[in-house]
C-alpha cells in the first residue's frame, strides 16, 4: 500500500463517479436517448471497481461496485423511459427539497442515537422516542396555541421516555434491548389511546400551529433556490445540529467523556467520571432529539398527528446510525441516502405504484448489506448494549 | 455484544451480565411468581390508565370485567347442558358449543381468543427458541408475514399446475410458510455466524424488507395482485386460496374464523419445541450456545452452525404460525395486513413473559390472545368503556408487561437481600 499510495483508492473513486455518471447522462439535463452511453460507462465503472477490489481498496472498490450497477441499470432504464415522464420524475430541485424533508426526521433520531450508543445504551426506543414527540408536539401547539411551546413540550414529552428508557437500562440494568422494545409498545399505545380520546375520529384540528418555514427569496428560481428556498425551520436546525453534535462528541472533554462511558466504562470511573450521570444524560437527550424528529414529521411535514405515523422511521434512524459508523457526519450522510431514496421511491409513482413500493425496501436492503460487512465493518461502541455496574 | 468477547472487562461482575444467564437465574429465582408479579402490576398501572378515562372506581372495574367476558373466558363458567346443534342428533354437552354458526357469543369470543392463541405461541416460540440460543430474535414479524406469502403463493398457484387432493395442498402450502420463515430468518443466522452482524439489526431490516416487498407483490399493478372481478375498489390483495387449501374448521363457523385444527398443532409445536431443546443433541448445542458461546465453542461445538440452525428453526415456528393464520382464516393476503399486522412484536412479550418455556410460552400466549380479543371493539360494551381506545390500552399493558419482564433485576436484588440475609444467620460466629 505504500508503494502505491494513491493509486487504487484514486481509481476506486474514479470507478463510483463514472458509476454516478451513468446514470446522470441518460437523465435530464443532458438526457442521452442511447442505451449505449449508460451501459459503457457502467461497465468501465464496474470493471475499475472490480479492479481496485482484487488490488486490495475493499471499502472504495465495492462503492465503486455498487455505484457501477445502480448507474448502469438507472441509466438504462431511463433511456427505455418516455421522455415526458422522465422529466416530469427526475426534477432535480425537487428531488432535492424532498430528500432534506425525508432525511431530517431521521437526522434528528439518528443523532439522538448517535449520543446514547456512544454513551454505552442501546436505543431501540428510537421509534417509539419520535412518536411520542411527533404526538405531545401537535398536542402541545394546539393547547398552548403556539407552535414553539408544542415543540417544547414534545421535546420534553421524549425526554421523559428517555428518562424511563434509562432508569431501566441504567438504574434496573435491564436488557436495553427489551427495555427499547417495551418503549414502542408503551409509545404507540399511550399516544394513540390518547390520541382517539382527545381528537376521536376527527384528527388532530387542521388549524393548529404549525413550524414556520423559512423563505429565501434572494436565491431566485434555480436549483439552489428550489432546494433551499423554502425550507422547514426544523431543516436548518438539523442541518446546524449535524456540526454541532460532531464537535460537542469529538471535540469537548463532554464527548470523550460520552465516548469513555461507551467504550471502556469502567476507565471512565476509574478517573473520576460519573458513569451513571453521562448514560443518563446521554440518553434523555437522545429521546429529546428522536422527539424533535417526531415533532418535524408531526408538526412541520403533515401538519397533523395520526396513529403510528412514524411508520419504522425510528429503525431507519438506528439504521442509518449503524450504516455511519456511529459518527455524526457518517450518519447524516446514510439520513440523505434513505431520503433521497424515499423521495425517488414518491417520484417513481408516476412510473408505477407497486415500482415505488418496491423501491421503498431498498434502504433496508442497502443497510442489511452495509451491517453484513460487505461495505465496510461497522465497529459499534465496545461497551455499548452491557450494563454497568459500580464496585 | 454477547459476553465473553470482552477480554478488558474485570472478571467479577457481582450480577450475571448477558441476557440468557440473566433469564437463566431468574428461571431458578422467580418461578411463576415473577412474571405472575409482572402482569398484576402492569395491570394495575393500566387500571389507573382506566381510572382516569372513566373517572370511577367501579366502571374501572366494570371495565375490566367487560374486557374479562370479551374474551370468551367466561366460556367456562357456563356450565348447562346444551344442544351441539348437528342435525339428526339430540347430543348435548356441557358448555356452549358452536357447529357451523355463532349461536354462543362466549363460545365465539373463545374461538377468537384460541385462534389468536395458535399464533402467538407460535411466534413466541421463534423468539423463544433463538432466546435460548442468545439470539434475540425481533424479526419474528418479517417471518410471520414471509410464512403467510409463501403459504398463499402455493396454495393459489399449485392447484393450476398440478391437481393434488385437499389434505397434500394444505401440506404443500404450509410448509412452504415455513421453509419462507426459516430461510428469511436463517439469513440473519448466517450473518450472525460468519461476520458477526448484530441478530436485531439485521432481523428488523428483514422484517422491513419483507413488508416492503410483500407490499409490492400485492398492490395495485404488482406481479401477484389479484385480476378476479370483484376485487377493484377493495384493499389490493393476492387472489383468494381454494376451499381445497382452507385448513378446517372443527369449532365454530368456518366462514367466520371459527377454530381451526391448527389449534393442535400449536399444541404439538409446544411439545415439539419443548423435545427438541431438551432431548435432542441439537438442542443441547443450542442451549450451550446459549448460555456461554466460548465454552462451547471450546467444547468442539459448532457456534455459528448453531446460530444458523436456531434462527432458521425459530422462523420455521413463525412461518408456521402465518401459514396457518393464511389457510386457517385469512384466505388471502393484502397490503393492509402486511403493513399493520403487529403480531411477530408480540410474540417478543409472550417469550419474554414465558420466559422461553413451553409451558410459560403458552401460558404468556393465552394471556395476551385473551388481553387482545377483549379489547378488541366489538366485544366491549361502549357505555362502560369507549372500545376504540381499548385496544390502545391492550397495547400499553403489553409495553408495561415487557417493560417490568426486562428489569428483572428487581427480582434479583429482592433476592440477592434474602441470601445475604441468610448467609449472615448461617454464618460462623
Amino acid at each position: 500500500m505504500k508503494r502505491l499510495p494513491h493509486g487504487w483508492r484514486a481509481a476506486a473513486w474514479i470507478g463510483v463517479l463514472l458509476g454516478v455518471l451513468a446514470a446522470l447522462v441518460a437523465l435530464p439535463p443532458i438526457e442521452i436517448r442511447s442505451a449505449v452511453a449508460p451501459l459503457l460507462v457502467g461497465l468501465v465503472a464496474l470493471t475499475v471497481g472490480i479492479g481496485s477490489w482484487i488490488r486490495g481498496e475493499r471499502r472504495i472498490g465495492s462503492y465503486a461496485v455498487a455505484a457501477g450497477v445502480f448507474g448502469l441499470l438507472i441509466g438504462y432504464l431511463a433511456t427505455r423511459s418516455s421522455v415526458d415522464k422522465l422529466d416530469a420524475v427526475v426534477v432535480w430541485g425537487a428531488l432535492f427539497a424532498a430528500m432534506l424533508r425525508y432525511a431530517t426526521p431521521l437526522a434528528f433520531a439518528s443523532l439522538g442515537g448517535l449520543f446514547s450508543e456512544r454513551s454505552g445504551v442501546v436505543n431501540i426506543g428510537l421509534e417509539g422516542m419520535m412518536l411520542t414527540g411527533a404526538f405531545f408536539t401537535v398536542w402541545g401547539a394546539d393547547r398552548t396555541g403556539t407552535w414553539m411551546l408544542g415543540l417544547a413540550i414534545g421535546i420534553v414529552a421524549g425526554g421523559l421516555m428517555g428518562l424511563l428508557h434509562a432508569f431501566f437500562s441504567i438504574s434496573l440494568r435491564a436488557d436495553q434491548i427489551v427495555g427499547g422494545t417495551a418503549i414502542n409498545f408503551l409509545a404507540l399505545g399511550i399516544t394513540t389511546y390518547l390520541f382517539v380520546k382527545l381528537y376521536g375520529s376527527e384528527g388532530t384540528p387542521s388549524d393548529v400551529s404549525t413550524i414556520p418555514s423559512i423563505h429565501l427569496g434572494f436565491l431566485g428560481h434555480g436549483f439552489i433556490g428550489d432546494v433551499f428556498g423554502r425550507l422547514d425551520l426544523l431543516i436548518w436546525v438539523a442541518i446546524v445540529l449535524i456540526f454541532v453534535v460532531w464537535i460537542v462528541v469529538f471535540k469537548t472533554p463532554i464527548g470523550l467523556r460520552i465516548r469513555a462511558c461507551g467504550e471502556h466504562p469502567r476507565a471512565a470511573d476509574t478517573v473520576g467520571i460519573n458513569v451513571y450521570a453521562v448514560r443518563y444524560g446521554a440518553v434523555v437527550l437522545s429521546g429529546m432529539l428522536a422527539a424533535a424528529g417526531g415533532a418535524f414529521l408531526s408538526l412541520g411535514f403533515n401538519g397533523s398527528f395520526t396513529p403510528n405515523m412514524t411508520a419504522g422511521r425510528g429503525f431507519i434512524a438506528l439504521a442509518a446510525l449503524i450504516f455511519g459508523n456511529w459518527r455524526p457526519f457518517g450518519a447524516a450522510a446514510a439520513c440523505l441516502l434513505f431520503g433521497f431514496a424515499s423521495a425517488l421511491g414518491v417520484a417513481l409513482q408516476t412510473y408505477s405504484l407497486s415500482i415505488s413500493t418496491l423501491f421503498t425496501a431498498l434502504p433496508y436492503v442497502i443497510t442489511l448489506v452495509a451491517v453484513a460487512g460487505v461495505i465496510g465493518r461497522s465497529i459499534p461502541p465496545a461497551a455499548v448494549g452491557r450494563p454497568y455496574v459500580r464496585q | 455484544m454477547s459476553a465473553g468477547e470482552d477480554v478488558r472487562q474485570l472478571p467479577e461482575e457481582p450480577l450475571p451480565e448477558d441476557v440468557v444467564n440473566r433469564y437463566r437465574v431468574m428461571q431458578k429465582a422467580g418461578g411463576l411468581v415473577a412474571p405472575l408479579l409482572t402482569v398484576i402490576l402492569a395491570f394495575l398501572i393500566s387500571g389507573v390508565v382506566v381510572l382516569l378515562t372513566t373517572r370511577s372506581v367501579s366502571d374501572t372495574l366494570r371495565t375490566y370485567q367487560g374486557i374479562f367476558n370479551g374474551t370468551g373466558l367466561d366460556w367456562f363458567f357456563r356450565v348447562g347442558s346444551y344442544s351441539v346443534g348437528v342435525p339428526f342428533t339430540g347430543a348435548r354437552v356441557w358448555f356452549p358449543w358452536n357447529t357451523n354458526d355463532i349461536s354462543s357469543q362466549a363460545a365465539a369470543n373463545l374461538e377468537q381468543t384460541l385462534l389468536l392463541w395458535t399464533a402467538l405461541v407460535l411466534v413466541g416460540l421463534a423468539v423463544a427458541f433463538a432466546f435460548r440460543c442468545g439470539l434475540f430474535n425481533i424479526g419474528g414479524q418479517g417471518q410471520y408475514l414471509a410464512g403467510s406469502i409463501g403459504a398463499v403463493l402455493v396454495a393459489t398457484e399449485l392447484p393450476h399446475v398440478v391437481a393434488l387432493p385437499s389434505i397434500l395442498l394444505i401440506v404443500v402450502s404450509i410448509v412452504a410458510g415455513m421453509l419462507a420463515g426459516a430461510a428469511l430468518a436463517g439469513i440473519a443466522g448466517l450473518l450472525k455466524g460468519t461476520v458477526g452482524a448484530h441478530e436485531v439489526i439485521t432481523t428488523i431490516m428483514l422484517n422491513w424488507i419483507v413488508i416492503w416487498v410483500g407490499s409490492y407483490l400485492f398492490a395495485v399493478g404488482g406481479p401477484l395482485q389479484t385480476k378476479a372481478a370483484g376485487a377493484a375498489g377493495a384493499v389490493p390483495s393476492s387472489a383468494d386460496i381454494p376451499d381445497s387449501a382452507k385448513i378446517h374448521v372443527f369449532w365454530g363457523d368456518p366462514l367466520f374464523q371459527g377454530l381451526t385444527i391448527g389449534f393442535f398443532v400449536a399444541i404439538g409445536s409446544l411439545v415439539v419445541y419443548n423435545l427438541l431443546l431438551n432431548r435432542t443433541t441439537l438442542g443441547y448445542e443450542v442451549r450451550a450456545v446459549g448460555h456461554n458461546p466460548e465454552a462451547a465453542r471450546y467444547g468442539g461445538i459448532g457456534v455459528a452452525r448453531n446460530y444458523f440452525v436456531a434462527m432458521a428453526i425459530a422462523g420455521t415456528f413463525a412461518g408456521l404460525a402465518g401459514a396457518l393464520d393464511l389457510l386457517g382464516w385469512k384466505f388471502r393476503e393484502d397490503i393492509t395486513d402486511i403493513q399493520s399486522s403487529s403480531i411477530g412484536f408480540i410474540g417478543i412479550a409472550v417469550a419474554l413473559l414465558g420466559r422461553n418455556t413451553a409451558v410459560g410460552v403458552g401460558l404468556a400466549a393465552l394471556l395476551f390472545a385473551a388481553l387482545q380479543t377483549g379489547t378488541a371493539s366489538r366485544s366491549l360494551d361502549p357505555s362502560i368503556f369507549p372500545p376504540e381506545l381499548a385496544s390502545s390500552l391492550a397495547v400499553i399493558i403489553q409495553g408495561l408487561v415487557v417493560l417490568f419482564v426486562g428489569a428483572d433485576v428487581i427480582v434479583l436484588i429482592l433476592l440477592r437481600r434474602v441470601r445475604g440475609r441468610r448467609q449472615q444467620r448461617t454464618a460462623p460466629a
